[in-house]
């Protein structure tokens, strides 16, 4: 199922390569200053200012650069990037040829989670016919001195590796551990040059972006968060699917949208993300509200949100790459004690700690995994009391 | 294992390490061809990876542990992975491990005798609108009803018997 596009959004009007012949005819700095100028933050969630990223890969003095396109979409609830490898293969290579062709890479690799091995033949197919079309290889589309080529590297099962670091870590044959930062990819990045790693979409749209115009793209959206963004919308709803909306849209609209207005909570995020009452159905979906890279489960009023917080914390204590303290450990006694509350066996003031836990977690993990794992109980325990707290004992 | 059967593994592995290069960079590509050629990652082939590598067994046993999808403890032909991510669990994933168990004779976590099944959990598949969903080694099946795991474990043995077949042939 293709994406339920915005009217005249960023998916509108797709001409082949269109993005890609404009970026050829300017310089790698003007298709920088361009991304720059449309406010384009990463889709992945951490939301990092794309025309900054690749400005710094840009500036790093190397001969070898490499660009990456991060499809180990891991997060629960989010398939966006499984609909855009699917149905939009040509505009995400176009995507990243774009990103090569800005910051000076030869090689861009597309790193694709084991889950989505079905989907490789297809992408293989894809990359022959743009190398039979000059969309790849040798003076592409006739520019001299831009050579470009792209593989597809497969991951096997890791959702630590969606982390820049980590999934560096992992292509160059090692266990997926994030690394400290800095130094950060950008200067030393995949075999210790620089790398700049993108989502999917941000990829696809920086493509849209080149043959819109900024412009274009800023009309959407909030002034800190412009754009449309893909949302990826299961749970409790009539229709789920991918979404593409205007930042700035209201969980209600969304929910309006989407035909789910029983809910009586929204995850957004996914399991790294918070966990969005009924009363604050007013809030809206941004980077500067609530920041998703896509995920959006809807809980309907029949749902045990205690059952929720307990699968997203075995989540967690699964996919812990175990490398730091807080998070290895932290992962586990929170599960430990949500099982305690569903059994009516958790005193108030061991929750109490749980949540100074949840904190610490938040402050001293190494990577954004660890930082993350507890919101979704903290959300939760704090808007739910009444619900959670005071379980009859079984 | 027989000596035939370790030569079968050297020989192969010798050729897959030759297409990905002799460097670390080509472990992981090395490591899930090796499994999807040879179902699983033995301490043989672990040990025949790290000579023509370079490197010691344990980086090799550290990297195929690490990752979910190359853990050498799986042996089974036909790997069944159930999404118990939360859309899916909404979407009836308990129903589908109880049908899965029942008509395997083994519980989440085991292998078959045989080493033709094995059950286990993964996290989010990518395919919450269209849960429950499941993956039978690279295949995604999405939207499984207790019928439907019927049809796809006969499917996974209906391909025992064609191979078998061949080999009579």
């Amino acid at each position: 199922m293709p994406i339920v596009e915005y009217k005249n959004g960023m998916f509108s009007d797709i001409k082949p390569e269109e993005g890609l012949k404009k970026a050829l005819s300017l310089s790698r700095g003007e298709v920088i200053s361009i991304i720059t100028d449309s406010g384009l933050k990463g889709r992945g969630g951490a939301g990092f200012p794309c025309g900054t990223k690749w400005n710094l890969a840009a500036s790093a003095s190397d001969e070898e650069k490499y660009i990456i396109c991060n499809a180990d979409e891991g997060e629960p609830g989010t398939f966006k990037d499984r609909v855009l490898l699917k149905e939009y293969p040509n505009l995400l290579f176009e995507g990243l040829t774009i990103g090569g062709y800005a910051i000076g890479a030869k090689k861009g690799i597309l790193y694709l989670r084991g889950e989505y091995t079905y989907l490789l033949k297809g992408l293989l197919q894809v990359l022959e016919e743009r190398r039979k079309n000059n969309l790849l290889g040798e003076k592409i589309l006739g520019k001299d001195g831009f050579n470009f080529e792209i593989e597809i590297r497969m991951g096997s099962g890791a959702y630590i590796c969606g982390e820049e670091t980590a999934l560096i870590e992992s292509l160059e044959g090692q266990r997926g551990e994030p690394r400290n930062r800095p130094p950060f990819p950008v200067n030393t990045g995949f075999m210790g040059h620089p790398t700049s790693v993108n989502n999917c979409e941000t990829l696809v749209l920086s493509a849209r972006i080149l043959a819109k115009g900024a412009d274009y793209f800023k009309s959407f959206g909030t002034p800190k968060s412009t754009g449309t963004k893909l949302l990826s919308v299961s749970g409790d709803c009539k229709k789920p699917g991918v979404y593409e909306l205007p930042f700035g849209v209201t969980i209600k609209e969304l929910l309006k949208i989407v035909d789910g207005e029983d809910a009586k909570a929204v995850q957004i995020g996914g399991a790294s993300g918070f966990c969005i009452p009924k009363k604050d159905f007013s809030r809206k979906i941004a980077y500067e509200d609530v920041s998703t890279g896509g995920s959006v489960i809807v809980f309907g009023e029949k749902r045990d949100m205690l059952d929720v917080a307990i699968n997203f914390a075995e989540f967690f204590v699964e996919e812990s790459c175990g490398q730091c303290t807080p998070c290895r450990f932290g992962t586990v006694e929170i599960l430990k004690g949500l099982k305690n509350l569903k059994k009516g066996d958790l005193s108030l003031s061991m929750l109490k700690e749980l949540l100074s836990l949840g904190k610490t977690m938040q402050l001293a993990s190494k990577c954004g995994l660890g930082q993350s794992a507890p919101n979704a109980f903290i959300s939760i325990v704090e808007n739910f009391p009444d619900e959670v707290l005071g379980r009859e004992e079984v | 294992m027989f000596s035939y059967e370790k030569e079968k593994l050297s020989e192969d592995i010798v050729s897959i390490v030759n297409k990905y290069g002799k460097n670390r960079t080509s472990l992981l590509p090395i490591l899930q061809s090796v499994q999807e050629k040879h179902h699983f990652i033995s301490e043989t082939a672990i040990q025949e990876i790290a000579d023509l590598l370079g490197i010691h067994p344990v980086e090799v046993y550290g990297v195929a542990t690490f990752y979910s999808f190359l853990n050498p403890d799986q042996k089974a032909v036909f790997k069944i992975r159930l999404c118990q991510t939360i859309s899916c669990e909404m979407q009836g994933k308990e129903k589908i491990k109880n049908v899965l168990e029942n008509e395997l004779g083994i519980k989440f976590g085991e292998t078959t005798k045989d080493n033709r099944f094995s059950l286990e959990f993964v996290n989010c598949l990518g395919m919450c609108d269209q849960g429950p969903a499941l993956l039978v080694n690279q295949k995604v099946y999405t939207k499984v009803t207790p019928e439907k795991v019927k049809e796809i474990i006969d499917e996974c043995k209906s391909q025992f018997s064609s191979h078998f077949l061949s080999k009579e042939e």
